[in-house]
C-alpha cells in the first residue's frame, strides 16, 4: 500500500531510505577507473547507471558572468522561483550550509527535507546532500565554468538520488513524465530564462491562466 | 474578443474568448489592425502539424497598435507595430549571434520536449503555431499577448498603410531570407519552386539581388503569371518537364541555386511523391517532398539548395547520393525575422519593394473560416489572404 505520496520533483521523491557511499563521488571514481578509456563524456551521460542510486545530469550555456550565476544559486531560497515542484528552502537553525526544502506532492502535500553544503568552491562548485536524519537519499552538485568565447557560463547539474522502488519505481516516474532527467532539464532551462530574460516563458493568455498552468505544473 | 480558432483537421472557427492579459514583465498586448493567413497555417489546417489542440488561437502574421505594455517592455501605447512570427528573447547565444528563429528562451520548459526529441534541440516559440513551437495564442484575433515586446516588434511610420508593412511579419524576410541562403549573387540563374508567396517573395528578392535569370515553378497559372510580372521565366510543372526545361533554359549548366518554397505538402506526379500522399494521409506521416527532391537533381554541381518551404518530420527516398557527389550545399530554417526587418522596412519607405501586389482578398475577421477554405482551395486566385479584426 502506498501511503506516502511521490513529490512531483522525483529525485528526491524516489529516493530511498538511508546514506550508503557518496554516488556522485563513486561515479567521478568510475569514470577516472575508465582511464584507458579515450572518452572524455561526463560520466552522468554513461549508458549505464551504477549500482543502487540513479545520476541524472544536465549542462546549459548562460550568457551571463560566471560569479551573478553562482551568487544566485548560493542563496538556496532563490531556487524556489524556477524549480517548479519547490515551494520554499529556508536555512535551518543557525549552522551556516543547513537549508530545509519543502518540496509539493502530486496530492498536494508539502514534504521538508534537510540538506547540509557538503562541498563549495567560490564561483565554481556547490554540492549538497540530504542529512542522516532525512527521509530521502539524494545529492546534487551545480558546476560554474566560463564558456569559450563570450558564451557566458556552462551551468552543469547532477542529482544522484537512491530510487524507492528501484528500476520499476524508474521506468513508471518516466511513464508519467516526472522523471528526475526531465525535471531537472526543465528546471535548469527556467534557471536560464530567468538568469538571462529576467523571466520565465509562458504562453499563457492571462494572470489566471498563468497562476493554473504553475500550479498543475506542480 | 473574437478570434479564429483551430478545432480540428480542416474545421476553423472564429469564437468569442478572453482578452488576454501582461502576464510577463517583457510583455506588450498588440490591437491587431491587420493579419493574414499564411500558406503554413494551411499546415494546420490539414491537420499534418503534429501537437495541435481544440481551440488554439491560429495566426503569426500580424501588426497593430500597442494598447498596453509590461514594466519591462521598451514600447509605448499608440505605437504602431509589425510582429515577428518567431518570439525571441535577444539574449541568448543564438539570438545574440542574430539566428533569431532559434532562441533558446522563448519556448516554455515544459513545450520543448516534443521537438528536442524529434529533431535533437527544441524549437523556439512561434505565434499560433502548435504546442511544439510553445502553444502561443496566434494574431487572428482583437488583441495579441506578445512577449519580449523589447525584442520583436518592429515601429513603423504613419504615412505606410497596413498592408505595406504586414508582410514584415513573416513572409517578405522568409522570402528575402530564402536568396540570401541561396547565396545569390549578380549574373546568378535561380529556380524558385512554389509561387505561394514566399516564392514570390524569394523571386523577387533574388532579382533585387542582381541574379541574371530567376525560374519560377508552379502549376497555377495566375500564380505563374504573378511571377512573370516580377520578372521571373515560369515554368509550369503539368506541362513541362521541370529537369529538363531548367537545364535548357541555363544552357546545359543546370541552374546555380534553387529554392524550394513549397514545403512538405508538395503537389506532384511522381510515383514516390503517390506514395508519400497516401502515407501521410493516412497517418504515418512521411514528409512529402517532391519540389526538394527535384530541386536537388536541377541544381548544377557545386550549387547551392535553400528550403524555406515547412517541413516537420521525415521523408523517405532523399536523394543523398546527389547532394554529396554533386557537391551542393544545402541551407534551410525558420525566419531570423528580426536581423532583416529593419532593412527590409528600409526598402518598403525607399518603394524598393512593393508587396501588395499579393493580396487577392480582404476580410473581416468573422469570415476567417472561409478564406481559410478559399486560401486552401482555390489557390489558383487566392493569392494572399488579409483579415482586418473588426471590420
Amino acid at each position: 500500500m502506498r501511503h506516502d505520496h511521490p513529490a512531483r520533483w522525483p529525485w528526491l521523491a524516489l529516493a530511498g531510505v538511508g546514506l550508503a557511499a557518496l554516488p556522485l563521488a563513486a561515479a567521478a571514481a568510475k569514470r577516472r577507473g575508465r582511464e584507458a578509456d579515450p572518452d572524455s563524456a561526463p560520466g552522468h551521460t554513461a549508458r549505464r547507471s551504477s549500482g543502487e542510486y540513479r545520476v541524472v545530469g544536465r549542462s546549459v550555456t548562460i550568457a551571463r558572468p560566471r560569479a551573478e550565476l553562482y551568487a544566485f544559486w548560493r542563496e538556496f531560497p532563490n531556487l524556489s522561483q524556477f524549480m517548479a515542484n519547490l515551494e520554499k528552502v529556508e536555512p535551518a537553525g543557525s549552522e551556516p550550509g543547513h537549508h530545509t526544502w519543502h518540496i509539493r506532492t502530486i496530492a498536494g502535500q508539502v514534504r521538508a527535507v534537510d540538506t547540509r553544503i557538503a562541498r563549495e568552491v567560490d564561483g565554481e562548485l556547490i554540492a549538497w546532500r540530504s542529512t542522516g536524519d532525512s527521509e530521502v537519499d539524494t545529492e546534487g552538485r551545480v558546476t560554474f565554468a566560463d564558456a569559450p568565447g563570450e558564451r557566458g557560463t556552462r551551468v552543469s547539474l547532477i542529482i544522484a538520488y537512491k530510487p524507492a522502488a528501484g528500476a520499476v519505481g524508474d521506468a513508471l516516474a518516466n511513464l508519467a513524465r516526472q522523471s528526475p532527467e526531465l525535471q531537472a532539464r526543465h528546471d535548469l532551462k527556467r534557471f536560464k530564462m530567468l538568469m538571462e530574460t529576467g523571466e520565465i516563458a509562458t504562453a499563457a493568455r492571462t494572470r489566471a491562466e498563468h497562476q493554473r498552468e504553475t500550479e498543475e505544473a506542480r | 474578443m473574437r478570434a479564429l480558432t483551430w478545432q480540428g483537421t480542416k474545421k476553423v472557427s472564429v469564437e468569442t474568448v478572453a482578452d488576454p492579459e501582461i502576464v510577463n514583465p517583457r510583455d506588450a498586448i498588440i490591437r491587431v489592425t491587420a493579419t493574414a493567413i499564411c500558406g503554413s497555417d494551411l499546415h494546420l489546417y490539414d491537420g499534418v502539424i503534429p501537437s495541435m489542440q481544440a481551440g488554439d488561437i491560429l495566426g503569426h502574421e500580424f501588426m497593430g497598435e500597442v494598447v498596453e505594455t509590461g514594466s519591462d517592455s521598451t514600447l509605448t501605447k499608440g505605437q504602431r507595430v509589425v510582429v515577428p512570427f518567431t518570439i525571441s528573447c535577444g539574449g541568448c547565444f543564438h539570438c545574440r549571434i542574430t539566428q533569431f528563429s532559434a532562441c533558446e528562451n522563448s519556448n516554455p520548459s515544459e513545450k520543448q520536449d516534443m521537438s528536442e526529441q524529434l529533431y535533437g534541440h527544441p524549437m523556439a516559440g512561434i505565434f499560433g503555431y502548435s504546442h511544439m513551437t510553445g502553444g502561443f495564442a496566434g494574431g487572428q484575433a482583437e488583441y495579441v499577448r506578445v512577449p519580449f515586446s523589447d525584442v520583436g516588434p518592429i515601429a513603423v511610420p504613419d504615412h505606410l498603410d497596413d498592408e505595406q508593412v504586414l508582410f514584415l511579419s513573416d513572409i517578405l524576410p522568409t522570402g528575402w531570407m530564402a536568396a540570401d541562403n541561396a547565396g545569390i549573387g549578380p549574373d546568378d540563374t535561380v529556380a524558385v519552386w512554389g509561387c505561394g508567396p514566399v516564392g514570390l517573395f524569394a523571386v523577387q528578392s533574388a532579382l533585387a539581388m542582381g541574379a541574371a535569370q530567376v525560374i519560377a515553378i508552379d502549376h497555377y497559372p495566375h500564380r505563374l503569371e504573378l511571377a512573370r510580372q516580377l520578372g521571373a521565366e515560369t515554368v509550369n510543372f503539368h506541362t513541362s518537364d521541370v529537369r529538363e526545361a531548367l537545364m535548357e533554359m541555363s544552357g546545359g549548366i543546370g541552374v546555380d541555386a534553387v529554392i524550394d518554397a513549397v514545403g512538405m505538402e508538395a503537389h506532384g506526379f511522381a510515383i514516390d511523391n503517390m506514395l508519400d500522399i497516401a502515407k501521410q494521409t493516412i497517418g504515418i506521416g512521411a514528409d512529402r517532398a517532391s519540389a526538394l527532391k527535384q530541386a536537388i537533381l536541377a541544381v548544377r554541381p557545386g550549387g547551392r539548395v535553400s528550403v524555406p518551404g515547412v517541413y516537420g518530420g521525415m521523408t523517405d527516398k532523399f536523394p543523398l547520393g546527389a547532394l554529396m557527389e554533386k557537391g551542393l550545399q544545402l541551407r534551410t530554417g525558420q525566419t531570423h525575422v528580426q536581423r532583416y526587418m529593419k532593412d527590409l522596412l528600409g526598402m518598403i519607405e525607399e518603394g524598393k519593394l512593393d508587396t501588395t501586389f499579393l493580396i487577392s482578398h480582404r476580410l473581416p475577421l468573422e469570415q476567417a473560416a472561409e478564406g481559410y477554405r478559399q486560401f486552401r482551395n482555390a489557390q489558383d486566385s487566392w493569392t494572399k489572404v488579409v483579415l482586418k479584426p473588426g471590420g
